[in-house]
């Protein structure tokens, strides 16, 4: 008998099976599609810190960020192509410029590198950006990996210290003892007896969470990703714009794009990001592309001239305060979550499964898991 | 002509092959606003592939030699007079609206890129196939070619691929490739063709109903026979080999079974190798909108369609060889079908569905008789590349399979890259679901494309939606 169920193998039931084995505890995770073929597959492998505000989840992303590092020392050499090319945020307004410093010395606060970088210095850093842009941030602790290739690593890892990885199995309940405690798993084919179960079925982990009995208030974020034909090496760093902090309206009803463009190990160009509210949709929006695309001109005038080849489209697990969810289910005894990571799974992977294996095993964790709590939403708390 | 500013049509169709041809003229013929729209720089798709007008050396005249089926081609042609052509204009996605479809171009004429879009209540698809390829040793040498490929050479430039050719694989098409080669000065060794000549032998129910199509192959064969080009059946090639280009070929003999013998091998010099294992249709147009599929009798995931050629998808008909690949006289068949009920007929002529229902038979008889023969897998070695675009390797997949217990297709893109380069899996597509145990029903990973024609982000940035009629 299992430990633990981990339900999800993405990267942060990737993440959380592989500390928990680390930790000695017998694993078994439940896949009901392919290994990280869900929203880890459909981003670009942010590991971020630049653009998060001082607060738990900056926290979370830095203890993380660390951990990635470890990780690519420990599985080496170059396991899962992890870059540290660094983040460049740049303002498209004089505003923007104030806002944007303003924000980048509240992150210096709390321990992330940032180094302002002048109009006259922005092309010794990128020297494709437009020649018109006032000014940008550098943050130096910006990462990449390829998180399909992270994500597989870190069930390699955990296989390997006596994990099994279970494809095809969908979970639909989940058996209680006398006492509420968890005792087994129901998928649709079989039962699986186990003492605990990690919901980490990230965007789908509301819907898991209800098949087990305890449902949380995760909904998808659409968003599209458009991918160029291969070049020489044009952008070095993750390089966006700061709307985020500049706040930039969005005239399309429940559509948000900010502008991000960076290279890839493979030589394509990736440019992202939009967010739309609208469920499990994945029909193709021209609109979203188009706007992709003219944000990323702005930015980068010479890619007017280079091909998209293609895009891809995923959702974003996203929670009503913007924040994981990280812990003990208090409606269930021996369930956990570690869904709800929007756009920042990839990053806060490793320490989300860190801080499960301790909940696991009731070591001290490292981190303050208390802001990523389930009882912080009114519906779990209220039964 | 209908004016082009005049944007909303009843009926639009993709593809100016046989199927979109007929598909076009039987709709503009019924009354409908109709609107076709093509990539090609004159209408004919693959099968009737012509010269660009504007071209040195070569005419339409000089290529007609190799056109079977020319008369309809030239009635087709004659059809759409009052038909909106959109030639040089790539359609690279297709979407919903709430009155229709709203068909997204580039327009390429004068050799600018602009993107457009086009509005229809009904659309009619006819993307055709390209040529299905399967990996060997050498085959990514130059002067391996597709059997197409060396098709389109001749026909669309009048330009024979080499002095010697020696054509290879399977099916009736290996047959006018190498007689229009023949025809055309090239020096053609041999057609190699992988299937047993009493294959047919257990299809004669469907081969009396097609009597017209037993004509065309003797014609070609009395062709070969002219010019002296033998036909080895139950002959593979195994591997390729040379320095900077392809100088040798090495065939094998097949068994009843499709096995190769072995001590049979006979190596033979030659300056192309054409290889054709039969088509893929493209269905990236038919899965950006949903369209229900399902796996034909030669392995292809096809667009699964109705007695009128209606899809899964309300408004959207499909025709020719995206339903399964038949052939021109199939697919002229399928696009008339296709064009009369969209464009509002309350019937299709008794005449139409027989011969549709002929046809069809005869095209499942030839999928049986020419099987790619099982096996190919176990003649890759380590090192022969299964995507060339992205260079990847047969050892590199099997890798990914051993080592990081990942079997599917999506898994092999994000893990090898294989699929994800220039040609966005067209020709490692079915190879890689091959090797991966799988079916074709579940390497549509592999056939979705939602760009479908790559453009700049130049042109996809300055396109503005069209106004609302």
């Amino acid at each position: 008998m299992p430990d633990v169920v981990i339900v999800g193998a993405g990267i942060v039931g990737a993440a959380c099976a592989y500390y928990a084995a680390r930790e000695g505890l017998s694993v078994a995770v439940l896949e009901r599609g392919t290994v990280a073929g869900g929203t880890t597959s459909r981003g670009e492998g942010n590991i971020l810190v630049s653009d998060k505000e001082p607060g738990p989840e900056l926290n979370l992303a830095l203890a993380s960020r660390t951990r990635w590092l470890e990780l690519a020392a420990e599985f080496g050499p170059d396991p899962f192509e992890l870059e540290e090319k660094g983040g460049l945020v740049v303002a498209t307004s004089d505003p923007g410029v104030a806002a944007l410093t303003r924000f980048a010395e509240g992150q210096r606060a709390t321990g992330v590198e940032t180094v302002a970088v002048r109009a006259d210095q922005l092309h010794d850093h990128e020297p494709n950006l437009a020649p018109d842009l006032p000014g940008g941030v550098l943050y130096p602790q910006d990462m990449q990996v390829q998180p399909v290739l992270a994500a597989v690593s870190l069930l390699a890892a955990a296989r390997s210290l006596g994990a099994t990885v279970v494809r095809g199995e969908e979970v639909v309940a989940a058996e209680r003892g006398p006492d509420g405690r968890v005792t087994a798993v129901r998928t649709r084919t079989g039962s699986y007896p186990t003492n605990a179960v990690v919901n980490a079925a990230g965007t789908w982990g509301g819907q898991v969470g209800e098949r087990l009995g305890a449902p949380i208030p995760i909904l998808p974020r659409r968003g599209f990703i458009l991918v160029t034909e291969p070049l020489p090496r044009v952008v070095r760093h993750k390089v966006y714009s700061a709307d985020y902090v500049e706040n930039v309206a969005s005239d399309v009803a429940g559509l948000e794009t900010s502008t991000v463009v960076e290279g890839t190990q493979g030589g394509t160009v990736l440019i992202g990001a939009s967010r739309e509210r609208v469920g499990f949709d994945d029909t193709m929006s021209v609109e979203v592309l188009r706007r992709l695309a003219s944000l990323a001109v702005r930015l980068f005038p010479f890619l007017a001239d280079v091909r998209l080849m293609r895009t891809y489209r995923g959702f974003r697990p996203y929670c009503p305060d913007h924040l994981p969810v990280i812990g003990p289910d208090p409606r269930i005894p021996g369930l956990f979550h570690a869904c709800g990571h929007e756009g920042a799974g990839i990053g806060l992977a490793p320490a989300t499964g860190k801080l499960i294996s301790q909940m696991l095993t009731n070591d001290q964790p490292d981190i303050d898991p208390s802001a990523f709590a389930p009882s912080r939403f009114a519906q779990v708390t209220a039964e | 002509m209908t004016s082009k500013s005049e944007r909303m049509f009843d009926v639009l169709v993709v593809g100016a092959g046989p199927a979109g041809l007929a598909a076009a003229t039987s709709a503009t013929r019924a009354g409908a606003r109709t609107a076709i729209v093509d990539a090609g720089v004159a209408p004919g798709g693959q099968y009737w592939r012509h010269p660009a007008p504007s071209e040195d050396g070569v005419s339409a005249a000089e290529v007609a030699h190799l056109h079977h089926g020319l008369a309809t081609y030239h009635r087709l042609v004659a059809g759409l007079r009052a038909v909106a052509q959109f030639s040089e204009h790539h359609v690279w996605t297709v979407t919903r609206d709430t009155d229709g479809f709203v068909v997204h171009v580039i327009d390429r004429t004068g050799g600018g890129e602009r993107a457009v879009e086009l509005r229809s209540r009904r659309l009619i698809l006819a993307p055709g196939a390209y040529d299905r390829q399967i990996p060997f040793p050498g085959w990514d040498l130059p002067g391996v070619m597709t059997a197409g490929g060396v098709q389109a050479l001749l026909k669309g430039h009048g330009v024979v691929a080499g002095p010697r050719v020696l054509v290879a694989g399977t099916g009736p098409f290996l047959l006018p490739v190498a007689a229009g080669l023949s025809e055309s000065g090239a020096n053609v060794l041999g057609v190699h063709e992988a299937a047993s000549p009493l294959a047919w032998l257990s299809e004669l129910g469907a081969v009396i109903r097609n009597v017209n199509k037993l004509g065309e192959g003797a014609s070609y064969a009395r062709m070969l026979a002219r010019h002296r080009i033998p036909v080895h059946t139950r002959s593979v090639v195994v591997s390729a080999h040379g320095t900077d280009a392809v100088e040798r070929v090495t065939t094998m003999r097949l068994d009843r079974k499709g096995r190769v013998v072995s001590g049979s091998e006979r190596t033979i010099a030659v300056d192309v190798l054409a290889v054709g294992w039969g088509f893929t249709p493209q269905l990236e147009l038919p899965l950006a909108l949903g369209c229900a599929t399902r796996v034909d009798v030669d392995g292809s995931l096809v667009c699964e369609v109705d007695d009128e050629q209606r899809s899964s998808v309300e408004g959207v008909f499909v025709a020719g060889e995206a339903c399964g690949v038949g052939g021109a006289a199939l697919a002229t068949v399928e696009g008339e079908i296709a064009g009369t009920v969209a464009a509002g007929a309350s019937s299709v002529a008794p005449r139409l569905r027989r011969s549709r229902a002929a046809l069809r038979r005869f095209a499942q008889a030839m999928h049986r008789s020419h099987p790619v023969p099982a096996g190919w897998v176990d003649r890759l070695s380590d090192n022969t590349t299964v995507c060339r675009c992205e260079e990847v390797s047969f050892g590199a997949l099997r890798s990914m399979q051993q080592d990081l217990d990942a079997h599917d297709g999506r898994s092999a893109k994000m893990l090898t890259r294989a699929g994800m380069g220039y040609c966005q899996a067209r020709t490692c597509g079915y190879a890689v679901g091959c090797i991966l145990g799988q079916e074709a029903s579940r390497t549509s990973g592999f056939a979705e494309r939602p760009v479908s024609s790559p453009l700049t982000l130049g042109a996809l940035a300055a396109s503005s939606p069209t106004e609302r009629a």
